[in-house]
């Protein structure tokens, strides 16, 4: 395999219709870091026109629409989330949430899914709000796809290890 | 050292009470006592335990126990606790089991908490009796299920259930109605949200309906603005409209939503988001098929009837509050004073299209999810609840609004003559005095 010379950011242009996992781990990386900096309209345009964003209840949850999920969001209401999270009077991010990320364990959980590649990872995120520090951790699965020359999420679920503790609010996307 | 009857008197007044109710330690350890320790809670639906040893791990008030299906067919409640050195027998949530063995020693117990067997048993005094009913995973003494919802009282004496829920048993039933064949079950998986401040403000928010215009305004905004031409699968759309409603203008909200209260401390809220607004909108042929069906089923008159019963949230108190037309199920579980853990069900209608219980999950998300737009705020009002009384700068709390204006009911109980009332707190302060003084829920004397 040939050693990538030119590693891609999440925003570049990818000449192939299907990006490799090393341009997929610099795309995750990006997407983590505009979380992290609570830049949500940037994250926003990182996802295609008929995505979904889902975090569920329970482990190994087969679906969104027969059981309840801590998140689950069509491309509307992913808006409506990221409209209110700039909202003056969201008083759950009153004060803000400051978050930290890392996003490791890269890996093609197959190639071909629905049109895209569907990427696993595992993460650690650290949410410190109000005198309070929380850690979550758990594994992401990113439908990638190229549009226009760059990768965009298609799907993006979220498995959390405590997915089905009890749990103070989540405000922040994961 | 522990309040007086006299005391904990002084801190319920006409129209305000002492911050103490939410902060004390010892009025908590008091209320776990005298009200989880001797009301009917809200324990389980029997669609949990539907089969001999099907069992449900939870809580009565703090106190772990089981609800499980005995193999004559009847719903125990026993203390899920070790006869033997007091360890918690039943580690997992839920599931199906012959008997129960404790993982210390392995005493082992019949599915009714009766003592089976006993390893090395000749080892204990000449007067061990694995027969002695003491000798047990020790059942809740009164157990008692209305059409299908289990609660519990763990003394002896006391008002029977019926007695107990009186008018808010058609809350109940306004559930099951609306199930075609008259069957619901509890599916699709438990919310379980948590926030640091007492249990009793979670019902106190409830059936606020002065509430929801300010505390959801980030919500409010941000769905009033989505445009409706973006992709949803359906989910997203339900949760948008829910949230456009809660920006209803004030003069709705107080005029148009209704508040009503009942003895022992129920209430429940109009509601403001029938179904037409939520579901029949979305021009779903679902909805008519729903009715359709309802029709063949129960007769149009039946139908009608059923689809005009409109309410919110309806609390039974002290633990349990559902959204009847929404097949949404609240139990609250008190932690300590200032900690609380709320479970939250839906329910499947039977017989019903099976896209009607997708509608749910969707709803089930936006109304009780712990990642919702709209609950978070609620959360973060609790915890703020908390905070704030942890202050000395005030010591009475207002609940007086619509004090000289409250009515009676043709049912018994009291409403509000606005819906911005808050008759339901001062109810369930006299219920909650009642009981914390072993004396009678005033209200209950006034409709006797």
């Amino acid at each position: 395999m040939m050693p990538n010379t030119q590693p891609l950011r999440g925003s570049s242009s990818v000449a192939q219709d299907r990006p490799d996992v090393r341009q997929c781990e610099d795309f995750l990386v990006h997407e983590a870091r505009l979380l992290d900096e609570a830049k949500f309209d940037e994250w926003l345009s990182l996802f295609t026109e008929d995505a979904h964003y889902w975090v569920p209840s329970e482990p190994d949850q087969a679906s969104p629409h027969d059981t309840v999920s801590l998140m689950y969001d069509d491309r509307r209401l992913l808006e409506t989330r990221v409209r209110r999270l700039a909202s003056p009077r969201i008083y759950s991010q009153e004060p803000r949430s400051r978050t930290s990320r890392i996003v490791t364990n890269v890996s093609l959980a197959d190639a071909d899914a629905d049109g895209g590649s569907l990427i696993r990872s595992k993460f650690v995120l650290i949410e410190y709000r109000r005198e309070q520090q929380r850690l979550f951790a758990g594994t992401y699965f990113h439908r990638l796809v190229v549009r226009d020359g760059a990768i965009r999420i298609a799907m993006k679920r979220v498995d959390l290890v405590n997915c089905d503790a009890p749990m103070d609010g989540l405000v922040v996307p994961f | 050292m522990q309040p007086s009857s006299q005391d904990l008197s002084e801190l319920v007044q006409s129209g305000r009470v002492h911050r103490r109710l939410y902060t004390d330690p010892e009025i908590f350890e008091l209320e776990m006592q005298r009200i989880f320790g001797v009301a009917w809670v809200y324990v389980g639906h029997e669609s949990q335990v539907r089969n001999p040893g099907d069992y449900f791990a939870t809580r009565l008030g703090r106190k772990p126990v089981v609800m499980v299906r005995d193999n004559d067919g009847a719903v125990r409640v026993v203390h899920n606790q070790c006869a033997h050195r007091g360890a918690l027998v039943v580690a997992t949530e839920k599931g199906n089991a012959p008997e129960f063995t404790c993982c210390y020693h392995g005493w082992t117990y019949h599915l009714n908490g009766r003592l089976k067997a006993v390893p090395l048993n000749h080892g204990y005094p000449r007067d061990f009796n694995p027969d002695n009913p003491a000798m047990a995973m020790t059942q809740v003494p009164r157990v008692e299920s209305y059409r299908g919802f289990v609660f519990a009282s763990d003394v002896r004496d006391g008002p029977g259930l019926d007695q107990w829920l009186g008018h808010m048993k058609t809350s109940l039933d306004d559930l099951i109605d609306r199930a075609p064949d008259g069957e619901i079950e509890v599916a699709g998986g438990t919310f379980k949200h948590a926030y640091d401040a007492n249990w009793k403000v979670y019902f106190e928010n409830l059936c606020d309906a002065a509430h929801p215009l300010f505390v959801h305004r980030s919500s409010i905004d941000a769905a009033q603005q989505q445009s409706d031409d973006v992709y949803s699968d359906g989910s997203g759309e339900i949760a948008i409209r829910q949230m456009r409603q809660n920006g209803a203008p004030y003069s709705f909200w107080e005029s148009q939503v209704g508040i009503w209260t009942y003895p022992n401390g129920h209430s429940y809220l109009g509601d403001y988001h029938d179904d037409s607004k939520l579901v029949a909108a979305l021009k779903d042929p679902v909805f008519k098929e729903y009715i359709e069906t309802m029709e063949r089923k129960k007769g149009k008159q039946e139908t009608q009837r059923i689809m005009e019963v409109r309410r919110w949230n309806s609390n039974i108190y002290p633990n349990v509050s559902l959204m009847s037309q929404f097949q949404q199920l609240r139990v609250v579980h008190p932690i300590s004073v200032n900690r609380t853990v709320v479970h939250t069900y839906s329910f499947r209608l039977k017989g019903a299209p099976e896209q009607m219980f997708r509608n749910t999950i969707s709803f089930a998300n936006i109304v009780n999810g712990t990642g919702s737009l709209v609950l978070t705020d609620d959360l973060e009002i609790y915890n703020r609840l908390d905070l704030g009384m942890s202050s000395e700068g005030t010591e009475w709390l207002q609940i007086g609004r619509g004090y000289q204006s409250d009515v009676p009911d043709a049912q018994g109980g009291r409403r509000g003559k606005n819906s911005t009332s808050e008759v339901y707190i001062r109810n369930m302060f006299d219920a909650w005095l009642g009981l914390m003084t072993n004396g009678r829920d005033p209200s209950e004397k006034a409709a006797a």
